[in-house]
């Protein structure tokens, strides 16, 4: 049997959670009684695929194509869907394709969330049982075909490469045995092939499909589509978030050659024009006056503040704030006499800043409401359209095109930016085609970042050094609220990581709280969600007890580890361990961290050292337990990736409001990390059995720790603040 | 004014006003799209093409100034560049968003530098950003495309 698939949704969104959003969306109480995948399809094409299902097409020549109901935004997961069925197909990898999926919610819905959508690292994990079973499918169609036209047992066929044959000597090609394979009935439960007879998954021949047109400049982003009669569109923003329009002067918008007409919509003030560069110097020239009465005008240093009164009891809560439990377990005072370690833990806001800005194409009008661009979630997206344009959701057609990243901004319930190119497009009309394009600074002061956080930790020693009581208090603004997902329960995006962390498991006594105050910034997951801040929090904490203790930081975990029956921790613990050795390169000093996210397990051994009073990280050995590897590649590429991601923040990372204005615009002001700064990381998987689990974000959230406990060995200072190069 | 240029090899004659980045030119008016936006000022790389052989930043190039200009754009490297197939061997992009301007700054890079060393790599490639974090396997891929050209040189 599989694995329970966890951490599913955008980012740790549970389904009954994701159920909900369609529900509240479109309209509340008449949908009662209805499935929500039924709901949002309603209105959709007739969806006609071929004899081999939705998933996969093959053509007669014996071309095989999986269909990827997943977006492709860096984290590959394409190759290993493709994999998956080409594995129990017995097809000839080298030639199987993937295309993209359109938007329809009820047949390619992410199976752990109930919806379409990419996130929460379940790309794989949701697809394991479904892909394989397409493949296998019409494996047995080809089987019965052959066995069929050569009239011999089944049971005696073979499948190998994209060629079916049989001992006699007689074989076809899957082109050659297609046409009779398609009027077979597909079998009702096909037989899967035990992990142990895989020939394709775990093997380097996993590997990215999209290689050749990334590398040749051929692939095709949202900001390179160019539609006949196009308008190109960018809008004006309030500078401060919650800000309105009071009025606008469009008298030089346009006069500038190239811009076509300038309206007000929801979101501000929106340039159509001919071009790019002319939407952008049309937007410049635009002057336009807001109304901040209801805006955020607090700078991010007064919320910081603000938090730790709330974490540290000198303010008390007003309203309907409250602390929340995540963890209480045991009773007891702490032990007198026992050592006491105390911390804090500030973590700014954080862009995702992608590489391709936010941006969408949409056509409205005439009957037509289509959309093209980098869904994440198109059922949201389609339902937030239709709400717009007054159509159904499934009606709503969404072409989705490779995404210059993501990193969780896509994944939006608001469809911030996809209504905002709707808004305009319903203005131009007729169905006309616009491209909203964000400039860099659009992007970079839009929001929805990573929330700002804040942690209290007091934990007390027992004689053997071990905590016995530990004190956990997290101040921060809850992503789910207020989004339609937020049910008033616990958020667990704000304290997945803590909550079920094995240190607190090894403690007796634990009081872990959480305070969720409101805040007009637009808060948002972003890659790896709770443990961006959690990981740092536990992993840092650990470190520092068991220098309190006067042990060894790996043989501290390990012993915790034992307490609390963690084994698969203790298993990436010592794998990276083991390959780390024990020789420290010259003039390094070393970290390690161990964190788990989304069902998989992440252990790094970093080796930093300072230049010119800065970290930087030379080494990073990578222990991952993702469950069966389908493309060992591809899992070492997402450690590399996530590893450079998360070590970007914790290095560099700042989002900063003065007065409610973000004051970082573009990259000469939010640092990122770059070529000299990166680190060389080594992958070793951890050898299973158990069904495949994510990878897209488990490896961002470990280096951020690894570096401070290296930094801590290194000078004996705690860290207690991100990022860790302030200027 | 038009000007005229040789984009690729070709004579290209642009209308468009003379502070016009080259970036748009390529992008919405010659539809070379390979070359993308990613920040306007010159900060993340994602625009770079050869002008006259050196990598530049197109966001931040007018084409004004680019009367007679000799530009190559990813589009313009010819076949199958032995960074491309590098690039392939290496399994580099992630998104992808950043390769054309990555490729093209190695490129400019080897065209100079055949055998850069790690110093090479780190100043010619430090203006390219790749929020992917694909770093690791694009220094790789250089160091294979050069060691590939030592081992099988063009006139051999």
């Amino acid at each position: 049997m599989n694995a329970p698939v966890k951490g599913l949704g955008p980012a740790g969104i549970s389904r009954r959670q994701m159920l909900v959003i369609s529900a509240v969306g479109a309209g509340g109480a008449m949908l009662v009684g209805c499935s929500p995948m039924d709901l949002l399809s309603v209105g959709a094409d007739e969806s006609h695929f071929g004899p081999f299902g939705p998933f996969l097409r093959i053509a007669p020549d014996g071309a095989v194509t999986v269909v990827s109901k997943h977006i492709e935004f860096g984290q590959g997961n394409h190759a290993g869907l493709a994999a998956m069925v080409a594995e129990e197909l017995d097809a000839d990898w080298d030639k199987v394709t993937v295309v993209q999926a359109g938007a329809d919610t009820k047949i390619y819905a992410n199976l752990g969330m109930g919806v379409q959508g990419t996130g929460g690292s379940s790309a794989i994990a949701n697809s394991w049982p479904q892909l394989r079973a397409v493949g296998a499918a019409t494996r047995a169609m080809f089987v019965t075909a052959a066995a069929n036209r050569w009239n011999v047992p089944a049971g005696e066929i073979m499948v190998k490469n994209s060629v079916v044959s049989h001992p006699s000597g007689k074989s076809a090609t899957f082109g050659e045995l297609v046409a009779d394979a398609a009027r077979v009935a597909p079998p009702k439960t096909p037989v899967l092939k035990d992990s142990k007879s895989f020939t394709l998954i775990g093997t380097s021949r996993v590997r990215r499909k999209d290689v050749g047109l990334k590398s040749r400049g051929e692939a095709r982003f949202t900001q390179d589509v160019h539609l006949q009669n196009m308008l190109t569109a960018m809008v004006a923003h309030s500078p401060r978030f919650g800000g309105k329009v009071k009025s606008f002067d469009t008298a030089e918008a346009r006069r500038v050659p190239g811009v076509v007409d300038v309206f007000q919509i929801p979101t501000g003030v929106a340039v159509t024009a001919a071009n790019t560069y002319a939407a952008r110097q049309g937007r410049d020239a635009l002057k336009v006056e807001w109304d901040d009465s209801k805006a955020e005008k607090r700078g991010s240093d007064a919320i910081l503040v603000s938090y730790k009164a709330l974490a540290s009891d000198q303010v008390k809560p007003s309203g309907d704030l409250k602390w929340q439990a995540f963890d209480i377990h045991g009773a007891g005072a702490a032990p007198a006499g026992g050592k006491v370690v105390e911390a804090s833990f500030d973590f700014p806001y954080l862009a995702h800043a992608t590489m391709e800005p936010m941006n969408c194409v949409a056509e409205i009008g005439g009957g037509k409401h289509k959309l093209t661009f980098g869904s994440q979630i198109p059922s949201v997206d389609q339902l937030n359209t239709a709400m717009i344009v007054g159509a159904l959701p499934g009606s709503v057609e969404i072409e989705t095109l490779f995404a210059g990243g993501s990193y969780g901004r896509r994944a939006n319930f608001k469809s911030d930016y996809v209504t905002e190119c709707v808004h305009v497009a319903k203005h131009v009309g007729g169905g006309r085609p616009v491209k909203l394009v964000w400039t860099r600074e659009d992007d970079m002061t839009a929001g929805y970042y990573r929330p700002l956080v804040h942690h209290a930790v007091k934990v007390t020693l027992d004689a053997d050094g071990y905590p016995a009581h530990w004190r956990h208090r997290i101040v921060t603004q809850s992503i789910m609220k207020g989004s339609p997902m937020g049910g008033g329960g616990l958020d667990e995006s704000a304290v997945e990581g803590a909550k079920g962390s094995p240190y607190l498991k090894a403690t007796p006594v634990v009081d872990g709280q959480v305070m969720l105050p409101d805040g007009g910034v637009p808060v948002l997951w972003w890659r790896s969600v709770g443990a961006t801040h959690t990981a740092f929090v536990m992993e840092h904490m650990v470190d520092q007890l068991a220098r309190a203790a006067g042990k060894d930081p790996v043989e501290y975990r390990r012993a915790l580890y034992a307490k609390a029956g963690a084994d698969r921790h203790l298993a990436v613990l010592n794998l990276a361990v083991e390959k780390a050795g024990p020789d420290v390169t010259l003039g390094f000093t070393r970290g390690v961290a161990v964190h788990e996210s989304f069902g998989t397990l992440v252990a790094q051994v970093a080796e930093v050292k300072l230049v010119g009073g800065q970290p930087r990280v030379g080494r990073v050995v990578t222990a991952v337990d993702c469950g069966i590897a389908i493309s060992p590649d591809q899992i070492a590429s997402q450690m590399e990736g996530g590893t450079c991601y998360g070590l970007s923040a914790a290095l560099y990372g700042r989002i900063t409001l003065k007065d409610g204005v973000v004051e970082q615009k573009n990259f000469d002001e939010y640092r990122v990390l770059r070529m000299t700064e990166a680190p060389t990381v080594e992958t070793y998987i951890v050898p299973s059995a158990k069904a495949p689990s994510g990878v897209g974000e488990p490896g961002t959230p470990v280096i951020g720790p690894a570096v401070a406990n290296a930094l801590l060995a290194m000078t004996g200072k705690p860290t207690s603040s991100l990022p860790l190069v302030k200027a | 004014m038009a000007k005229t240029l040789e984009i690729n090899g070709k004579s290209v004659s642009v209308e468009a006003s003379p502070d016009t980045p080259l970036l748009w030119v390529l992008r919405d008016e010659l539809r070379l799209t390979g070359t993308k936006y990613g920040c306007g000022i010159a900060q993340c790389g994602a625009c770079t093409v050869h002008l006259n052989g050196a990598a530049i930043r197109s966001c931040q190039m007018p084409i004004g100034v680019l009367d007679g200009a000799k530009i190559t754009t990813i589009e313009g490297l010819q076949g199958l560049h032995p960074l491309q197939a590098a690039w392939i061997e290496a399994d580099v992009p992630q998104c992808g968003y950043c390769q054309s301007g990555q490729i093209m700054s190695a490129a400019a890079l080897l065209a100079d530098k055949p055998h850069p060393t790690d110093a090479d790599i780190d100043a010619a490639m430090n203006g390219n950003i790749c929020r992917c974090g694909c770093y690791q396997r694009i220094r790789v891929a250089i160091k294979a495309a050069a060691a590939d050209a030592v081992a099988h040189p063009v006139d051999a």
